[in-house]
């Protein structure tokens, strides 16, 4: 369904500026695939997704998109592609009716028709009730569902979502995406489906592929569980008494299925039921399989007379995939493409949670 | 890496004809999309009214009363074509801002991803401009008939629409600007104000140029505003076979292709 190799952008901002928004970017998506792209602002989602979608022309490299390259058939590719772009998709003084009409009619439908399949997608994406007020006066969620309204009224077998969801709170969010899950199965071939997004939380549960993006390049590329259990591994988090904590170190750095091991800085006042106040301290262990490798841990320890006081293990977000990655993490980093260096992180981690260790 | 390595499109032997596109129609479509606001409130038509009917009410007296003696009771005759073009440069300047917005919102991006002509989405818009001149301006005739003026029947209705003709041309200038300055919006108040004024004092509108200096006449020559301007004095006087009309239509038009031929251009380029 689309299929670029190489592909890049560079925005030449002056004479002595140029943004290299995408460096040489190679994917195949096949048709079908929900795929997410992830990656911090100004990794090049959006201006990726403008290059596939005829917007801007590549600096260099290729790009076929619904089997049309993207620089030669422009017209094809517009015809076969939705676009729900990180703006919005109606006027400001727009009814809401009339926008889905206008673009039925951009499509080729013929009035009547273009009608028919706005109250289709007005009640498919529950904006019935505000089919006749003007754009300006919906909430930002409906805001969204009418966008993504606009996108799929040509029933595009390929659709683009950029940031579908930013700016909306969970329960809209969860909404929107109940509507594009039910608009793709009810295509009769599956849409396929590229998005970007910020929420690692949503491209963890809806994308069946996940592609991460940063400075212009892709750096991973596979199921969010491949990427987690390959990137990041679970953590376990084990609480001890200060002074146990070097011993406790050793132990896990030997058991089986350990990637890394770390001594949080600082200890924790504690003062559990029943037993005398003292220091704590945190060990993070990544493991292979946090279940499997916990009830060992704490056999060891216990053998050693470690005292473990309380036992965490969590899994993987792709927040851990992207901080394995590059050394930041996702939430915290803002990337500017121009950055002179791409090697050089702009934000270099110096939050306390930030874990250091790159898995091997 | 080239196209040539690419393995050809698995489409491309059987090529479905795309839907059959007509510049009319799409043109049609963006028309009728920017009409539906202005036919749902049509009372929005009348904030563009404020500002001829203040020159009108305020300037008009003066005028009366310092070239009445000149102009006699033809004073009206002489400035009403004057305030007709005055609306429809104001109005059509600033329509321009509606395409900003959309450009803000991301609407036009939206359009500009569809196969759309875009062309038409631009020739489409400028036309637009018809519909509001034509009817502030009729407004303006209206509200001035109880006070005295009696214009050609024939030459009125020329000039309105050969004032919509110049409203095309302004408008589509305006969509330019706010193509070429989109990345800084603020630029486009600047470059309209700063055009305005000399464009509307150089046209003779509300004082006539015979007295100016010779330079002020000479640099109003190549304003086609002038000519619009001149052409509904004349034909508001029922002169109406005059080379003052003739030379109205031609600013009219230049105005109109000029503008389509620079904002296709401005349009066709607009996507990053
Ligand atoms: N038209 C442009 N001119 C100059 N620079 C640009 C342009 N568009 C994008 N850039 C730059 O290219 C880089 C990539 O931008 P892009 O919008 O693709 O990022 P993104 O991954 O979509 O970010 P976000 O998550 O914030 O939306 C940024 O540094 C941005 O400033
Ligand atoms: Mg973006």
């Amino acid at each position: 369904m689309i299929r670029t190799r190489a592909l890049t952008k560079d925005f030449v901002v002056s004479r002595t500026r140029t943004v290299h928004a995408v460096r040489g970017i190679s994917l195949d998506v096949e048709p079908g695939e929900l795929v997410a792209v992830l990656g911090p602002n100004g990794a090049g989602k959006t201006t990726t997704l403008r290059m596939l979608t005829t917007l801007i022309e590549p600096t260099s490299g290729t790009a076929e998109v619904a089997g049309y390259d993207v620089t030669d058939r422009p017209g094809r590719v517009r015809a076969a592609i939705g676009y729900v772009g990180q703006g919005g998709a109606g006027g400001a003084a727009q009814h809401v009716r009339d926008e889905l009409v206008t673009q039925g009619e951009i499509y080729g439908l013929d009035r009547r028709r273009a009608r028919v399949r706005a109250a289709e997608l007005l009640e498919a994406l529950d904006l019935t009730e505000q089919a006749d007020r003007k754009v300006e006066s919906l909430s930002g969620g409906q805001k969204r569902r009418l966008d993504v309204a606009v996108g799929l009224v040509h029933r595009p077998p390929l659709l683009f979502l950029d940031e579908p969801s930013t700016g909306l709170d969970p329960h809209n969010r969860a909404n929107l995406w109940d509507h594009i899950l039910r608009m793709r199965t009810a295509a009769p071939e599956p849409m396929t489906i590229v998005l970007t997004t910020h929420y690692l939380d949503e491209a963890d549960t809806f994308a069946e592929r996940v592609i991460v993006v940063d400075h212009g390049q892709v750096i991973a590329d596979d199921t969010a569980d491949a990427l987690k259990a390959e990137l990041a591994g679970d953590l376990v988090t084990l609480r001890v008494p200060a002074e146990h904590a070097a011993a406790l170190a050793t132990i896990a750095e030997r058991a089986p299925g350990t990637r890394s091991v770390r001594v949080a800085d600082g200890g924790v006042r504690a003062q559990a039921a029943g037993r005398a106040p003292g220091v704590e301290q945190t060990v993070e262990i990544r493991t292979a399989d946090g279940p499997g490798a916990a009830p060992g841990l704490l056999r060891a320890a216990d053998a050693a007379g470690v005292d473990v006081r309380r036992v965490d293990v969590a899994r993987p977000t792709l927040d851990d995939v992207f901080l394995g990655l590059t050394g930041r993490s996702l939430r915290e980093t803002g990337v500017d493409g121009a950055a002179p260096d791409p090697d050089e992180p702009t934000n270099a981690p110096t939050s306390a949670t930030t874990k250091k260790e790159v898995p091997a | 890496m080239s196209a040539a390595t690419l393995t050809p499109a698995p489409q491309a032997s059987t090529e479905r004809p795309l839907a059959h596109r007509s510049f009319v129609r799409d043109t049609r479509i963006v028309l009728l999309r920017e009409l539906r606001p202005v036919a749902r409130d049509p009372f929005s038509l009348l904030f563009g009214l404020i500002q001829p009917l203040v020159f009108l009410g305020l300037f008009g007296p003066l005028l009366v009363g310092s070239a009445g003696a000149t102009l006699g009771a033809d004073v009206w005759l002489w400035f009403v074509p004057a305030v007709l073009a005055m609306t429809t440069l104001f109005g059509s300047s600033v329509t321009g801002s509606n395409l900003q917005l959309d450009i803000s919102s991301g609407v036009h991006e939206r359009m500009l991803v569809t196969p759309l002509s875009r062309p038409a989405q631009l020739v489409g818009r400028a036309l637009k401009e018809m519909v509001p001149v034509l009817a502030q301006s009729a407004v303006v005739l209206l509200v001035m008939l109880p006070f005295g003026l009696r214009p050609n029947p024939l030459g009125a209705v020329l000039t309105l629409l050969q004032l919509a003709v110049l409203g095309i041309g302004v408008g589509a200038l305006s969509y330019s600007l706010a193509l070429a300055v989109r990345k800084q919006e603020w630029m486009f108040w600047v470059v309209q104000q700063t055009v305005l004024f000399p464009v509307m004092l150089l046209s003779g509108m509300l004082l006539p140029l015979e007295t100016g200096p010779a330079w002020m006449r000479a640099i109003s020559t190549v304003n086609p505003l002038r000519y619009v301007v001149d052409s509904g004095r004349a034909a508001f006087a029922g002169d109406l076979a005059s080379s003052a009309v003739a030379w109205g239509w031609v600013a009219a038009v230049v105005t109109a292709a000029v503008g389509l031929t620079v904002g296709v251009r401005a349009m066709i380029r607009s996507a990053d």
